[in-house]
């Protein structure tokens, strides 16, 4: 096992940049805190990886902004992958070696569709898909978002259909919740409790006088809800095979080599406490840890030598400053104001930027990639603006 | 816009991952705190990052005075069983709560809704017992809010009998109540931030009883120039013409200009694409919500100090 994990740090320390790490795995995880940029930064590696390296390459995002769909030539996408179409690549004057794919998860719907999977017969297909409660269940569990994206993540890549899957995972809670729930999912559906609920209504009575905190489970909730779970369950019991194997499946994708995970982060505090303690977990689960992508960074010029200095001198001196700048557009007063205006501005940017700095180096102490991508003053509206953000993490 | 946010006595602050909400959360808590109002403030995500907005160490559920008038506490759902358990359930429960827990995670996942209404229901419940003058809820992100502020309904629509079911009245009696509890929603002027914000203003309305209180608008870049003067600043700017302002500037400042000039531009097309999502979020809103602007603080770090200020900053808006 340590020895495993050297040989990964070893791999993961002579991988170098996010070209050739996309270029050598097949499933590339996004993961970090939610509104760090995630299903951008996702879309713009696949949009790269498509352009530069070819083959067929699908974009797995969860939730995008519609902006997003614009930006790749779609109208919307769904659960169904949908190709971009050549001419979106064309209209920003590139020719793209490959092909750009991309798809939305719909929760709901890859519900339905495991369910149709695994349903032993039609009837109980029908009967758990018409159940309230299944609605509830795949609506509101939290995890079964995770679950449900993994799962389709499984699904896609088992087909063959593509070269390489990039994904962005679902805003969870905690951002390691997604890589439990293929073992969380197994776990529930084979434990003691349901398996308890499942039996016939006259055997759980006995049981239960033996067994004291069922009945508090009764009184809290109501007997007839208990039944409701338990009938609901025992529809769901008959899957409980093909599922649990399903997980598993789950679980060993995401442990494979081909597959690799991408820690996005913004230099703001929590989002990095939040990327710190992820990569503790991949580390600590095996899992390989391709690259950190550092999102909204300030530029490098706001630490550049000497601009302190002169930041200072600019609103200290403004008013003989502004005497001597050529071509004034106003009055020498307001010219000194705008002078101080700038000066000040970048010396309260300057505080952010020497912060983030200290952040970074942190950070930069684990040995994988780490790509920065400075702050866009404008919204990212269509494929150039991806491409042009996939550049700046590319090498 | 008055005080009045903070007579309310429950308030849920959520809003898009990234955007602040704890700060804000944090922020107007300590507010209320300083303004005499005994406070309790409630983190709902397990993650602790609430100890950080006030240089504390770790919160746990038993809640504990971190100042004057100011307690902090963060939700643990078994503990809450345990609590409610032990407050409605006559009998003794010590022995039965070891097995219980282990098999509540499953329960609680389950049966949908179980976990939130232990989640809300522990603060409606203070609200009920009136052991505070207001409790801030530093609550989940808006993919989930509704999810939790809807539980009581849920269970009610899905459990006919037993305990839970019976509690659900009392608590959607003190949710739907304006004059009680109502939701911050935190956004930062940027696009999904809003959208997002727009969604959730749209579900709470159809989907829970809860009035929105406020929306809070976080990082507001300050305005550099007047128009005149961005005249000024654009021929500052201006590379051409030999030398460029730019130079003549360096060569008496004895230092590179170009940057400082450059970030000037930078600050000025953020705030530029950003109040195009700021008008449209105002627009859009439902007319007479509150809106409060919490300016970008420029700081070394999210600790106590910026708690302070952005309560400082909270405090104008609020006319205190």
């Amino acid at each position: 096992m340590a020895k495993a994990k050297a040989a990964r740090k070893k791999q993961a320390a002579t991988t170098g940049s996010i070209e050739q790490l996309l270029a050598a795995k097949e499933i590339v995880i996004h993961c970090g805190s939610g509104g760090v940029g995630k299903t951008t930064t996702a879309a713009a590696a696949a949009a790269m990886a498509a352009v530069h390296h070819g083959g067929k390459v699908l974009v797995l995002t969860v939730d995008p902004a519609r902006r997003l769909a614009n930006a790749l030539g779609l109208e919307s996408f769904g659960n169904v992958e949908t190709r971009v179409p050549p001419e979106a690549f064309a209209a920003v004057g590139v020719e793209p070696r490959g092909e750009l794919w991309a798809a939305m998860l719909d929760t709901k719907q890859s519900w339905d569709d495991l369910v149709h999977r695994h349903a032993p017969d039609a009837a109980t297909r029908d009967a758990i898909l018409a159940n309230p409660l299944y609605k509830n269940i795949t609506g509101r569990f939290v995890q079964s978002h995770d679950y449900i994206a993994m799962e389709r993540l499984y699904e896609i890549h088992a087909s063959g259909t593509y070269d390489l899957i990039v994904v962005d995972t679902p805003p969870t809670r905690n951002a390691i919740d997604f890589l439990e729930a293929p073992e969380r999912m197994a776990d529930f559906f084979s434990s003691r409790l349901l398996r308890w609920l499942t039996v016939p209504a006259r055997s759980r009575v006995l049981s239960m006088a033996s067994k004291p905190f069922y009945s508090v489970a009764d009184r809290i909730l109501g007997s007839k809800f208990l039944e409701d779970i338990a009938e609901f369950f025992l529809l769901f019991q008959t899957m409980y095979d093909g599922f649990v194997e399903r997980a598993k499946a789950v679980t060993r994708t995401l442990e494979d080599r081909r597959t690799t995970f991408v820690v996005v982060s913004t230099l703001e505090s929590a989002p990095v406490r939040e990327a710190e303690f992820f990569i503790d977990a991949l580390e600590e689960r095996g899992l390989h840890l391709g690259a950190v992508v550092l999102n909204k960074v300030l530029p490098a010029w706001f630490l550049e030598r000497g601009t302190t200095g002169a930041a200072k001198a600019l609103v200290a001196r403004s008013d003989e400053l502004a005497a001597a700048v050529p071509d004034p557009a106003g009055p020498p007063e307001q010219v000194a104001r705008v002078l101080r205006e700038v000066g000040e501005s970048f010396l309260n940017f300057q505080v952010v930027a020497k912060r983030e700095a200290e952040t970074r180096a942190e950070l930069a102490a684990a040995p994988d990639v780490i790509a920065s991508i400075p702050y866009f003053d404008h919204d990212i509206t269509d494929l150039a603006g991806l491409l042009e953000l996939g550049e700046q993490i590319w090498r | 816009m008055t005080t009045e946010l903070l007579d309310r006595r429950l308030l849920f602050v959520t809003g898009k991952g990234g955007v602040g909400k704890t700060t804000i959360a944090a922020s107007l808590a300590l507010l209320a705190a300083q303004h005499g109002k005994r406070t309790l403030v409630g983190e709902v995500d397990a993650k602790g990052n609430l100890a950080d907005f006030f240089e504390i160490g770790p919160t746990s559920f038993q809640e504990r005075e971190v100042a004057d008038n100011l307690f902090a506490m963060s939700m643990d759902t078994e503990e809450s069983l345990k609590e409610y358990l032990s407050l409605q359930l006559k009998v003794p429960l010590v022995a039965r709560i070891g097995p219980l827990a282990r098999t509540f995670d499953f329960v609680a996942n389950a049966a949908p809704g179980v976990k939130e209404i232990l989640t809300v229901g522990k603060f409606l419940w203070e609200v009920r017992e009136r052991s505070y003058d207001l409790i801030v809820v530093d609550a989940v992100a808006t993919g989930h809010i509704t999810g939790q502020l809807a539980a009581p309904q849920a269970i009610q629509e899905l459990v006919q009998v037993g305990m839970v079911r019976d509690q659900t009245g009392w608590m959607l009696d003190i949710l739907g109540d304006p004059a009680q509890t109502g939701v911050v929603v935190v956004a930062a002027p940027e696009e999904m931030p809003v959208n997002e914000t727009l969604e959730l203003v749209e579900r709470l309305g159809t989907e829970t009883v809860v009035d929105l209180a406020a929306v809070v608008v976080n990082r507001v870049l300050p305005e550099l120039f007047s128009r005149s003067e961005e005249e000024i600043f654009d021929a500052l700017a201006d590379p051409s013409g030999d030398p460029s302002p730019a130079d003549v500037l360096s060569e008496a400042v004895g230092g590179p200009v170009r940057p400082i000039l450059d970030g000037a531009q930078l600050a000025v097309s953020l705030r530029r694409t950003r109040s195009v999502h700021l008008t449209r979020l105002r627009d859009e809103l439902p007319e007479g919500t509150p809106l409060l602007y919490v300016p970008y603080l420029f700081q070394r770090s999210h600790g106590a100090r910026a708690t302070r200020q952005v309560a400082e900053h909270l405090g104008e808006e609020l006319g205190f």
